[in-house]
């Protein structure tokens, strides 16, 4: 608990105080034993560190919630460490059971220690400030002085002016006894419990968020059924088969770079123009969703995280009948858009081929280096492809990449750079393949996650909650006014800080002023 | 003025900073050194040393009467110093008045570099690691400069803050420059102000946090040592420079807080998601993680003083290396840095 017991108590735990029993004898001995270890500072703490720690792999190794294809690499290339690493559930750190089981016993220890302390605080804000110590000049901050007027005239003054400060006042005769700052110890509770909601949302939002991907050529459209998702993943409670109906099509999608200077190539900006469908029967309306600007459709979010380009090829057969006609999407690979893809052909000749490609927006083709591409905008598109022929794999049940061909049992063929209305004649009368032109294609995230509010209203609460504890001071005020006989009256004022942080000075001096005026001092009078 | 003057002028502007912080750091140094005790000095200083120490005001111990009222053991100190060679203190203070007087100029130019950038880039001036390095300086300098005014006795912590800026400047400038310009799209959002602008803020108050503990664990040992030494006794003494650093750790927690919570939004509406487990979000997580330790340890008795102090030294660690080392290294969705693709 942030800042609690700053004050003299050198109390570990927060529980309310029992006499210490020895652990052992009998399984309740022990849990009470347990439970207390738990509940304490100490541990806390401890537990604190290890989920610090336990958080480091996940930034380390890649993670299959984030990249399942960097995982693969990474196993492909550590055969003998990565099983072993996936077993400790490196890949997966922050689903991993013994990440839950740190941040679950954390939560338990938070949860025996706030619920006491809950308890307590609301005992001290309903019970009365303590009363006041006897020698009030003990304490470091004080002040006294004398005046004319009566002691209960002063007190009546003196919790008038705490009063209206919003201290908590309570008053005898002659003492009055305030206390201030309990909205520290209401932030720091508040704190922590709204630390178990932000935890309930993120689960909310585990068990019944949906989120997928797609990628979607100019021209075409994108409906969101579950078939339709090129990797899509849900909660375990969420139902992928009552997806909102909505759909939309790419419009045109515009990306535009910097032209010269230092950051030449440097993305500047993207727009995708999409005709949205709210439901299959609904007016198509027009919306641009831009980096930063998704489209909010249905309780949904649809981003555009990403852009690349689509080549499009038309295959003949011998005869120069069309067997296929599409935006083949390749995938970009470097900053300059030199993208890779494959185009397969399993119907139309008298083997299956298809085509390893590399597509280049400004195409650059060098002798020696092979192609590159020297900007990402579609300045001078180039197209690479080579051949292979034999078997594609597609009947084999093994799920294939549409963007990479699989050519374990396929020979390769001849190479051939294309730029856009080029024709290749295959050999072995294959047919021919034309580079019609360029398409782009924009990728979408497409998200719902219902916990997402709750999480939100936590954070804030718990925010808040924290300034309150970090920032609020807790602190008691002392006043005795004492007759003399004389018809003066002595009048002490003492304060005390609980928490760090000073200032308790100026607040007596503020007091001060709104008590009776001291009495001007006679001349054989020592001042006070 | 055109854009391409404004991003010369903000240049020079850091370079200006750098040289006149170069003359500060000469300055306090030169303070430290003038401030060095001569025979009668320490005479008179043992001499106050055997006094009863007298609480200089209420103001300053704001404890219970049960005797963890941190007393004013530098001033008598101090006192004596002043009483026993004043002319070779006057020297001593002029100095450190000179040094202060500089560091404010630099935080000036610092001022001045980033709004001629914010200008010249036609944005707020804060899109790369750059930008980041020359706004987290400036923050620095200028809560040093605020606490500074408010406890004169904190500016001898002059030196250990120039010299860090100086450094930050200095790698600014040769390895992390990238010129003016726009923003890439994924950068163009308003959350950049607010949730980067806290991170700078943040880390300008982290590091002034780091090098007041660092101060703190050193006047910690030689107290416990009984050491002086013309530092030594120009500090405040070890319990209020935990104080201290822990005032700016307290204030600096929350907003720590609020520019990760405010990064999540930020997430949620570019990427869909609010939480990622990015590389510089799990590092952030980790940072707050220890800081959260820092603060319950402080008020775990046998965990405050010493071990607290280290894990706050650990959290900034923390800090840095999210700054430095994830931008490198790792590979992420945060990769804004502007450094060349290597």
């Amino acid at each position: 608990m942030t800042g609690g017991s700053a004050t003299g108590s050198a109390e570990l735990s927060t529980q309310p105080h029992e006499a210490i029993r020895q652990p052992g004898l009998g399984p309740r001995g022990f849990a009470r034993w347990a439970w207390r270890q738990l509940t304490s500072m100490r541990v806390a703490l401890l537990l604190l560190f290890l989920l610090a720690v336990a958080a480091v792999p996940g930034s380390v190794f890649p993670q299959r919630g984030a990249n399942p294809g960097d995982v693969l690499t990474y196993l492909d290339e550590h055969r003998t460490l990565g099983p072993w690493l996936d077993r400790l559930s490196m890949f997966d750190v922050y689903s991993a059971p013994w990440f839950a089981a740190i941040y679950l016993l954390l939560f338990i220890s938070l949860v025996g220690c706030v619920l006491p302390r809950s308890f307590q605080h609301v005992r001290a804000i309903r019970s009365r400030p303590p009363a006041a110590p006897r020698n009030l000049t003990r304490f470091v901050d004080h002040r006294t002085f004398v005046t004319d007027a009566e002691p209960a005239a002063v007190v009546a003054a003196a919790r008038e002016a705490l009063k209206a400060r919003w201290w908590r006042v309570d008053v005898t005769e002659s003492t009055v006894s305030a206390e201030k700052g309990y909205a520290r110890e209401t932030g720091n509770l508040l704190f922590h419990i709204a630390l178990l909601f932000l935890l309930v949302g993120i689960a909310v939002g585990a068990l019944l968020g949906t989120h997928g991907s797609v990628i979607v050529v100019e021209g075409n459209s994108f409906a969101n059924t579950l078939a339709q998702y090129d990797s899509f993943g849900s909660g375990r409670l969420a139902g992928s088969d009552q997806l909102p109906p909505f759909s939309f099509t790419l419009k045109d999608f515009r990306a535009t770079y910097e032209r010269g200077g230092a950051q030449d190539g440097a993305p500047r900006s993207f727009e995708a123009d999409l005709a949205v469908r709210d439901s299959p029967t609904s007016q198509p309306r027009l919306q641009t969703v831009e980096v930063n600007e998704p489209l909010v459709v249905a309780g949904t979010k649809v981003f555009l995280i990403g852009h690349g380009y689509a080549p499009r090829i038309t295959v003949r057969d011998k005869n120069g009948t069309v067997v296929s006609s599409t935006a083949v999407p390749f995938l970009p690979r470097d900053g300059k858009f030199t993208s890779m893809g494959a185009i397969k052909v399993p119907d139309g000749g008298p083997v299956q081929f298809g085509f390893r490609g590399v597509f280049l927006p400004t195409a650059h083709l060098d002798p020696v280096q092979g192609g590159f591409s020297t900007y990402p905008a579609a300045d001078s598109p180039g197209l690479l492809l080579s051949l292979w022929t034999g078997d594609l794999g597609l009947d084999t049940g093994k799920p294939q990449s549409v963007y990479s061909l699989d050519t374990s049992r396929m020979k390769a063929g001849p190479l051939k750079s294309m730029r856009v209305g080029d024709v290749w004649t295959l050999p072995d009368g294959l047919g021919s393949i034309t580079f019609d032109g360029v398409s782009e294609f924009a990728s979408f995230n497409i998200a719902h996650d219902p916990g997402k509010e709750p999480a939100f209203f936590a954070a804030m609460t718990a925010l808040a909650g924290l300034m309150l504890s970090l920032f609020v001071r807790r602190r008691r005020l002392w006043l005795r006014a004492t007759a003399d006989g004389e018809g003066r009256t002595l009048v002490e004022v003492a304060g005390l800080a609980k928490s760090e942080a000073g200032g308790l000075g100026r607040e007596l001096d503020e007091l001060l002023v709104r008590l009776p005026a001291p009495r001007p001092p006679l001349p054989d009078e020592e001042p006070a | 003025m055109s854009q391409q003057t404004f991003a010369q002028l903000s240049n020079g502007f850091v370079y200006g900073a750098m040289a006149v912080l170069t003359l500060a750091m000469f300055a306090y140094a030169a303070e430290l050194a003038f401030g060095t005790r001569s025979r009668v000095g320490r005479g008179v200083a043992a001499l106050a040393a055997q006094e009863p120490r007298v609480l200089v005001g209420a103001e300053v111990g704001a404890g219970a009467p049960s005797g963890d009222v941190p007393v004013a053991r530098h001033l008598d100190g101090d006192e004596a110093l002043r009483t026993a060679d004043p002319d070779r203190q006057r020297r001593a203070d002029r100095f450190g008045g000179i040094a202060y007087s500089l560091t404010r100029l630099a935080l000036l130019l610092l001022v001045l570099s980033m709004i001629c950038r914010g200008l010249a880039a036609r944005r707020a001036p804060w899109g790369n690691m750059y930008e980041f390095s020359v706004a987290s300086a400036m923050v620095v300098l200028l809560v040093f400069v605020a606490v500074a005014r408010r406890r004169p006795e904190l500016r001898y912590l002059g030196t250990f803050v120039v010299v860090p800026v100086l450094l930050t400047l200095g790698a600014a400038i040769t390895f992390l420059y990238v010129p003016a310009g726009p923003l890439v799209p994924a950068l163009k959002s308003y959350w950049l102000v607010i949730h980067v602008a806290a991170a700078i803020i943040c880390g300008g108050v982290f590091s002034l946090g780091g090098v007041v503990t660092v101060m703190y664990l050193l006047q910690d040992r030689w107290e416990r040592r009984g050491i002086t030494n013309s530092l030594s006794r120009r500090l405040p003494p070890s319990d209020q420079l935990d104080q201290s650093a822990y005032r700016l750790f307290a204030f600096v927690f929350p907003l720590w807080t609020f520019a990760i919570v405010a990064g999540a939004i930020w997430a949620e509406n570019a990427w869909g998601r609010y939480w990622n487990w990015d590389p510089k979000e799990t590092w952030a997580f980790i940072t707050w993680v220890v800081f959260a330790g820092y603060l319950h340890a402080r008020a775990t008795a046998g965990w405050s003083g010493r071990k607290a102090a280290v894990i706050a030294l650990l959290g900034l660690s923390c800090f840095i290396f999210n700054y430095f080392g994830v931008n490198i290294w790792f590979t992420g969705l945060h990769s804004y840095g502007g450094l060349p693709n290597r």
